[in-house]
């Protein structure tokens, strides 16, 4: 975090998440009015984005501004792996990208696989 | 097979014809979905920031990138719970890119393929359609991302 | 239009001899509400999937449409039948139910002119006397063939339709009382290149048009001659696209046309541009259509239901969406 830890560099840190995401997402939203991309192409742009932005090193100072508002995005998620991958083939050498950005990313993936599980069990789809 | 239905006057028709149905189609009105948007994707972000204060605040010692997987644990379950009460689409209705692309719009893509393809049984069904909408976001994650470490270890190859 | 006579005439009359229709909740809520027969209010019409809540609401419009013209299942000796479905797995499973030889027949929205037009021209030739013609569409089975699971938070496009939970019957017979079937116009398939799977009604809009002037022309007849002329489920947008078409060919479409899609749901009711589905034609066919037919205030109908005939498959792979339409012409005749 750069904010300071006062009240309003608090303040300031929810401020910008909001507005961050928003953007992003607002962005995102721009595309699917004006052009003829559906969501899957525009997730992928996304997540690519945030592959990129964290392969070339400007992911951390973005997030250090924007914090949840781009880490919760697909873009952090992007970054994410790539950070996984990143670390891990600096530590065991090339195989190590194979499994970094899993890695990395398996608290969130295992979470919705085994909650999209149990709430499979529980809950039935509904025609609206 | 005869080319005739492809023939030069055809695709000037078809030319003529898409432009009329392009201008009279109504689009959706840009603003308001780009302020809905903008509303629930920040709204989720705020959420997700606060989620992270919390556990910070509560367990100091973790490090950013255990805070911020669990935040995403907590906002993917929240999600799914959301999508099994049924009502996940209906706030996506109003939210479009706002709901899809936070991490919250992956999980309800997951679980609604796993509760759509019940009914087919929990092997065939849910499980082998789980990730009918998210493969893509995973496959192109994984391919991606190994590209970036591999182009970074082979950097940090020549530049030490 | 082709040059070719793409239209049968029917000189004995056959009729639909009586007509059911049973609908969704949503439909039900809808301005043509109090004219359906049956209103389902369960999706799954209390079965375990809605496949199988489908194939209940297509075996209640089959029975009821025999019971209502007095008759038993054994009366009927053919059943044309279609739906959405892949392996058209609703008529079928319905058929095996049923003492009936089955054809299940396929041209998306427009199956229910397609099975009446093949009926009609059974029943004219003498080769069988009674003829139950059904289909049906439901949202949700449909939904997750074409389009999305349905708990998946996506945004439509306000030109997008609502697949119709509705299911249609009618019983052709040689003889009674009923409108009657004096011609049906077999369409062309037709591709004006569009490939936007959200917008059917420009897509299939060129179809409609395309029969609409074969009637025309193979029967010599003129707009004015009918008291009312539907398509099957063009929507709000694709109802408009037709008539700016039809003016270009200098056939003013006036207050005597309307669609069945747009009639089906008000724009109150988030239905985008109204409803689709091989069911739309057939529900409001055999409700609306047939009771003003009996009170007399249509004398002669023109029913052009229309179909696309894509696959998901097909619109990955970029193709654009062929489509298809055929008419009937319904007349109250001595």
């Amino acid at each position: 975090m750069i904010f300071p830890e006062t009240w309003w560099g608090f303040l300031l840190s929810y401020l910008t998440a909001f507005a961050g995401g928003g953007l992003l997402c607002a962005g995102a939203q721009l595309l699917i009015v004006k052009t003829n991309l559906t969501p899957a192409r525009i997730l992928v742009i996304f997540l690519i984005t945030g592959i990129f932005l964290q392969t070339v090193g400007a992911y951390e100072p973005i997030n250090s501004v924007f914090g949840a508002g781009i880490s919760v995005p697909i873009v952090g998620f992007g970054a994410a792996l790539a950070k996984g991958a990143i670390t891990y083939a600096e530590q065991y050498g090339i195989l190590g990208a194979f499994a970094g950005g899993l890695i990395q990313t398996a608290f969130g993936i295992g979470a919705a696989v085994v909650a999209s599980y149990i709430v499979t069990l529980i809950f039935n789809a509904k025609a609206k | 097979m005869s080319e005739e239905w492809k023939s030069e006057g055809v695709i000037r028709r078809n030319d003529r014809y898409s432009k009329y149905v392009k201008a009279i189609t109504p689009r959706t009105g840009m603003f308001t979905s780009m302020m809905k948007a903008f509303a629930i994707g920040g709204l989720t972000c705020l959420i997700g920031e606060g989620i992270g204060d919390i556990i910070s605040l509560s367990f100091p010692d973790l490090s950013t990138d255990m805070v911020g997987a669990y935040t995403s644990m907590i906002l993917v379950t929240v999600a799914i719970l959301f999508t099994g009460l049924g009502f996940y689409d209906v706030i996506a209705r109003h939210g479009g890119a706002g709901s899809f692309l936070p991490i919250t719009g992956f999980a309800n893509a997951m679980s609604s393929a796993a509760l759509e393809f019940k009914s087919e049984g929990l092997i065939f069904g849910t499980s082998s359609k789980l990730f009918n909408v998210v493969g893509p976001v995973v496959v192109n994650g994984v391919v991606w991302s190994t590209l970036a470490g591999i182009i970074r270890y082979l950097i940090m190859l020549f530049t030490v | 239009m082709s040059g070719k006579n793409q239209t049968m005439f029917f000189n004995n009359n056959p009729r639909i001899i009586s007509g059911m229709s049973v609908v969704g909740k949503r439909e039900g809520e809808g301005p043509l509400g109090k004219y359906f027969d049956e209103v389902v209010l369960d999706a799954k019409c209390g079965e375990k999937t809605f496949e199988k809540g489908e194939q209940q609401m297509f075996h209640k419009v089959i029975l009821g449409a025999i019971e209502k013209a007095n008759l038993t299942p054994h009366d009927i000796e053919v059943l044309l039948a279609g739906d959405l479905l892949n392996q058209l797995v609703s008529s079928s499973y319905v058929a095996r139910e049923l003492p009936v030889s089955y054809l299940g027949l396929y041209n998306a929205c427009s199956t229910m002119t397609e099975c009446l037009a093949l009926g009609a021209s059974l029943v004219d030739g003498g080769r069988f006397n009674k003829i139950a013609c059904a289909t049906g569409s439901h949202f949700a089975t449909a939904e997750r063939q074409y389009r999305y699971p349905l708990e998946y938070g996506c945004q439509r496009p306000p030109y997008s339709q609502w697949t119709a939970t509705a299911a249609g019957c009618s019983i052709l017979s040689s003889d009674g009382d009923g409108p009657a079937i004096t011609h049906a116009t077999l369409g062309r398939v037709v591709d004006y290149g569009i490939n936007d799977l959200n917008n059917m009604g420009a897509a299939m809009a060129p179809a409609a048009l395309d029969t609409l002037l074969a009637v025309l022309t193979d029967t010599g007849m003129d707009v004015s001659d009918f008291d009312a002329i539907f398509t099957g489920d063009l929507g709000r947008l694709g109802a408009e696209i037709l008539r700016d078409l039809a003016r270009e060919q200098g056939i003013k479409l006036g207050q005597s046309y309307s669609d069945c899609g747009e009639m089906l749901f008000v724009r109150e009711q988030n239905c985008y541009c109204g409803g689709s589905g091989a069911g739309c034609s057939a529900a409001v066919l055999n409700s609306f259509i047939l009771r003003k037919m009996n009170e007399g205030e249509y004398n002669r109908v023109l029913l052009l239901a229309t179909g696309a005939l894509m696959s998901p498959t097909t619109s990955y792979q970029g193709e654009t969406i062929p489509c298809v339409s055929h008419g009937v012409i319904l007349e109250n005749v001595l």
